[in-house]
């Protein structure tokens, strides 16, 4: 593995926490609200607790429902927040996963290390009621490809804006917000790109009906 | 009594004839210059109508007078309308004191050069009135670069006719014409010893021209691909046709000028057998020349453009006109 | 440009005009729309306005199986087709741990540079007619029909190829398209050495992009923008040199780059490319191995759950495909990232206070194609 990369997964630890994510989707309970449930990190501890991928919907759902909604689309199997990853199977070097609040810091360590932003692509896991957007990130001189990817929840999909440290993402969120309806907080101007601009749906969203 | 020689009947058949030369010109320049440019492009050019396209003209007339003449709403509808009327006038005024050959001349008038240059930049205001009135921003963008690139050439053309001016003396045309006889070394092109830089006061010039009639490389009046049609986005038919007969008009009119003070006008380049074809040959040989260079090149940037006249031109035309008056009174005095 | 009597005599007005290079133009290169800010002839702020052709390749790829998908890609980039049948099927081929025969990895390789040379041939023609010189198109038209007339009859196709297959390609060549292809090449390089003299050596053309629109290396990556305008701003990334894919490892070819990040170096990235792509197509001509053109490849395509990557360098620049795979026979999600996106997003900044002329000078050389920016 190339310097640049192991000091990136240095960097990406301290910024994620060295709390390992629960290999198992925790079982919800009846009393749970929805921001522990999924793995959130609830705003007034502030701590670095990751979104972990295994995480599911919040409760009112029977456990056998769940299970069967599960079986339908598995979602790949979490290994940890920060994991290296074989370029020819994947495509990408590294793979980090992060909360949406720490999404900037995460760009801005990506800045720092000379990386450019090559798309961020958004996917609706309407199964898990929760929405997945991935930031890639291509090195212009060094090799290594770098995918950051955070989890919202359906109902509140709000991420912050990195259009103030890659100028580029400006244009990729706008496209994002129009096809699944993230809200990037921060963003200038989220009005319709590249659909009409009177439209007011969003047609990547799994549950969108032309 | 012969129509010829009696005087007002004479002018009035010189001024039809004119008249008919700066139309048919108008046609078949377009079709010459279509299809020069499909030869230089590896392409045959026109030739469906008629034998070899020689009726396409015909048929772009025809078409050209089949189009409704649209006055958008919101123009200034009296400057829209005179407007082509105004480009088309100058050409054909100008050409009446160019001399075809030594008979053949609308009406000699002894300050034939000055009507010329007078004339000849009214059609500057004629696109200008219609990039004006068109109320549209392409048009009034090209009608602005029309005025300052027309403006800014027309200095070096006139210190080039200023230079000629004092070398021959006079600004009869006919007589610039017959002080060329003999063989092409009587050419002004060729009277070095007077002007060691005619050559170069011959290339200043045609750029001037190419300048003046908004040709490639100069034509940023229209720049297709940026302004869409320039100042005339906004006519329709047969106004958009009266437009494109004026710029070949111009053509016609400034290479005639060029053939009248350069290249000996209707003289023969071996001193014999003079007449109007050779004129009309010189004159076709630049109007291929000026439709060869604008199908070579690209266009020139705006400023581009105005540098080249502003801080090239001038000086060199400036330059040119010293040294020869000053030749002219030291040695020739 | 106002000077400050004119704001004296009428104060608080704004002397901007907004000028629409709209979905309909000559130079816009498709239907793109880009709101300008003009002061005079002074660009303040220059908007594109995308969406046009947007036709939802991506959703698209969530209602077709793996293999219905296919010739969808060979229309979001209509003139480098090719290059994205290939990270496609790379993509699909990478989930499913397909191999591919080296007589089609050379194929590909052979094909895809052929479809790079006729595309950079539309976009120097397409760039020379915005600059006014309208004669080169007819020239390089001509080149380009050989390499069409080529490509028909491997491919089927004369511009929207879907020549590619998961495990290889679908249709093995013959010798007259060998013979073809090695008379192209021999022929073409004194075409270059034609449009050197002509064109690119024009003081006209020099005059009109030298200094035109300079984009530095931070701002593209910023920005994203790969290919010809991060190597024309001095940055020598390539996609077939940092994340090798095919058979391009084992070919000898260089990445032209130029330093000055001006629009005439972009024009010479482009035209030294031509080159290279030559040498690429002689080598993959000279070493192309015997054997089958398609290889094992499951009846239902089923990839494992996960996201998967794959890029190539398309014409344009880097163009990558990112397909999340639910286990199913549909795709869950396909992400198309193309490089005129990534180009164009940096216009806005780069093209501010320029005049008219030179901002659709730089527009031009960032090569774009409309349907690959809106997919």
């Amino acid at each position: 593995m190339n310097p640049t990369l192991d000091q990136l997964c240095e960097q990406f630890g301290r910024l994620v926490g060295t709390v390992p994510v629960p290999s198992k989707p925790p079982v919800p309970t009846a009393s749970s609200s929805v921001g522990p449930a999924l793995g959130l990190p609830v705003a007034a501890s502030g701590e670095g607790r990751v979104a972990g991928p295994a995480s599911e919907s919040g409760a009112g759902l029977r456990p056998a429902d769940q299970a069967a909604k599960m079986a339908a689309h598995p979602p790949p199997a979490p290994t940890g927040p920060i994991q290296k990853t074989d370029h020819a199977a994947k495509g990408y070097d590294l793979d980090v996963t992060v909360a949406p609040t720490q999404i900037v810091m995460a760009a801005e360590i990506m800045d720092r290390a000379g990386f450019g932003l090559d798309a961020i692509t958004g996917v609706d896991w309407l199964a898990q009621e929760q929405m997945e957007v991935v930031y890639d990130y291509f090195h212009p001189t060094a090799p290594g490809r770098v995918a950051v990817r955070t989890r919202v929840p359906r109902a509140r999909p709000e991420v912050p804006t990195i259009a103030a440290v890659f100028p580029g993402a400006n244009w990729h969120e706008r496209e994002t917000h129009d096809f699944f309806g993230l809200v990037f907080a921060g963003h200038p101007d989220l009005s319709p790109f590249l659909l009409p601009e009177d439209a007011t749906f969003h047609p990547l969203r799994k549950d969108y009906q032309p | 009594m012969n129509i010829l020689t009696h005087e007002p009947y004479r002018l009035l058949l010189a001024l039809v004839a004119l008249l008919a030369f700066v139309g048919v010109n108008a046609m078949y320049l377009v079709l010459a210059e279509r299809k020069g440019a499909g030869r230089f492009q590896r392409r045959p050019g026109p030739n469906e109508a008629g034998y070899g396209g020689w009726l396409q003209p015909v048929a772009d007339v025809a078409k050209l007078l089949s189009k409704q003449l649209l006055v958008p709403p919101g123009t200034d509808t009296i400057l829209f309308r005179l407007a082509p009327l105004i480009v088309l006038a100058p050409a054909m005024m100008c050409l009446a004191v160019v001399p075809f050959s030594d008979t053949l001349t609308a009406r000699d008038v002894n300050f034939g050069l000055l009507m010329v240059f007078s004339f000849g930049s009214i059609n500057v205001l004629a696109i200008m009135l219609s990039g004006w009135s068109s109320r549209n921003k392409y048009a009034i963008i090209s009608a602005a670069r029309v005025v300052s690139q027309n403006v800014a050439y027309e200095i070096p053309m006139l210190l080039v006719a200023i230079t000629l001016l004092m070398i021959t003396g006079t600004m009869d045309l006919n007589e610039i014409v017959r002080q060329q006889a003999g063989g092409f070394w009587h050419w002004n092109l060729f009277r070095v010893w007077v002007n060691p830089l005619m050559p170069v006061t011959f290339v200043i010039y045609f750029i001037c021209m190419l300048a003046e009639t908004n040709r490639a490389p100069f034509d940023m009046a229209e720049a297709e691909s940026e302004l869409v049609a320039g100042a005339f986005t906004e006519y329709a038919g047969m106004g958009f046709g009266v437009f494109f007969m004026a710029e070949y008009a111009n053509i016609v009119l400034g290479s005639s000028l060029a053939t009248v003070l350069f290249l000996g006008g209707w003289q023969s380049p071996f001193g014999v057998f003079s007449g109007v074809l050779w004129f009309l040959l010189k004159m076709y040989a630049l109007v291929f020349t000026v439709i060869w260079v604008r199908w070579t090149f690209p266009r020139t940037q705006f400023y581009g453009l105005l540098n080249l006249s502003w801080k090239i031109l001038i000086p060199i035309s400036l330059f040119t006109l010293l040294l020869s008056s000053a030749l002219l009174k030291l040695v020739h005095a | 440009m106002t000077s400050p009597a004119d704001s004296a005599v009428r104060p608080g007005v704004n002397e901007t005009f907004v000028l629409n290079l709209g979905p309909q133009h000559p130079a816009a290169h498709g239907v793109l729309r880009v709101k300008m800010t003009m002061d005079g002839e002074y660009v303040m702020r220059a908007e594109p306005v995308i969406g046009y052709i947007h036709r939802m390749h991506e959703k698209m790829g969530e209602n077709r199986t793996w293999a219905q998908f296919l010739p969808n890609t060979g229309r979001i980039d209509y003139l480098s087709a090719l290059h994205y049948n290939h990270a496609y099927v790379a993509a699909v081929e990478r989930a499913l741990k397909i191999e591919v025969p080296r007589r089609a990895e050379f194929l590909r390789v052979i094909t895809s540079e052929m479809n790079r040379i006729s595309s950079h041939l539309v976009w120097w023609s397409a760039y020379l007619i915005d600059l006014g010189g309208l004669t080169p198109l007819l020239y390089a038209f001509d080149d380009r029909e050989k390499l069409l007339d080529l490509l028909e009859a491997v491919t089927g196709s004369r511009l929207t190829y879907t020549y590619f297959r998961f495990g290889g390609v679908y249709n093995d060549v013959d010798e007259a398209f060998l013979r073809g292809t090695r008379q192209f090449v021999r022929e073409f390089r004194p075409r270059l050495k034609m449009y050197r003299d002509l064109v690119t050596d024009n003081i006209i053309l020099r005059k009109r992009l030298e200094n035109i629109g300079p984009i530095s290396a931070e701002q593209c990556r910023k920005y994203g923008a790969t290919g010809p305008v991060i190597r024309g701003s001095g940055v020598a990334y390539d996609v077939r040199r940092a994340e090798p894919y095919s058979v391009y490892p084992e070919l000898d070819f260089e990445i032209p780059t130029r330093p000055e990040g001006d629009s005439m170096a972009r024009y010479l990235v482009h035209m030294a490319e031509l080159e290279q792509s030559l040498r690429i197509i002689e080598q993959g001509l000279d070493r192309l191995p015997d054997g089958p053109v398609l290889g094992k490849v499951p009846r239902v395509l089923r990839p494992p759950a996960g996201d998967y990557c794959f890029a190539v360098e398309a014409a344009r620049g880097r163009f990558m495909v990112r397909l999340v795979s639910d286990g199913k026979d549909i795709p869950y999600r396909v992400k198309l990232r193309t490089p005129s996106f990534s180009n164009l997003s940096l216009f806005e900044e780069t093209s501010r206070g320029m005049i008219l002329p030179d901002a659709l000078a730089l527009m031009g050389s960032l090569d774009l194609v409309i349907p690959d920016i809106d997919r």
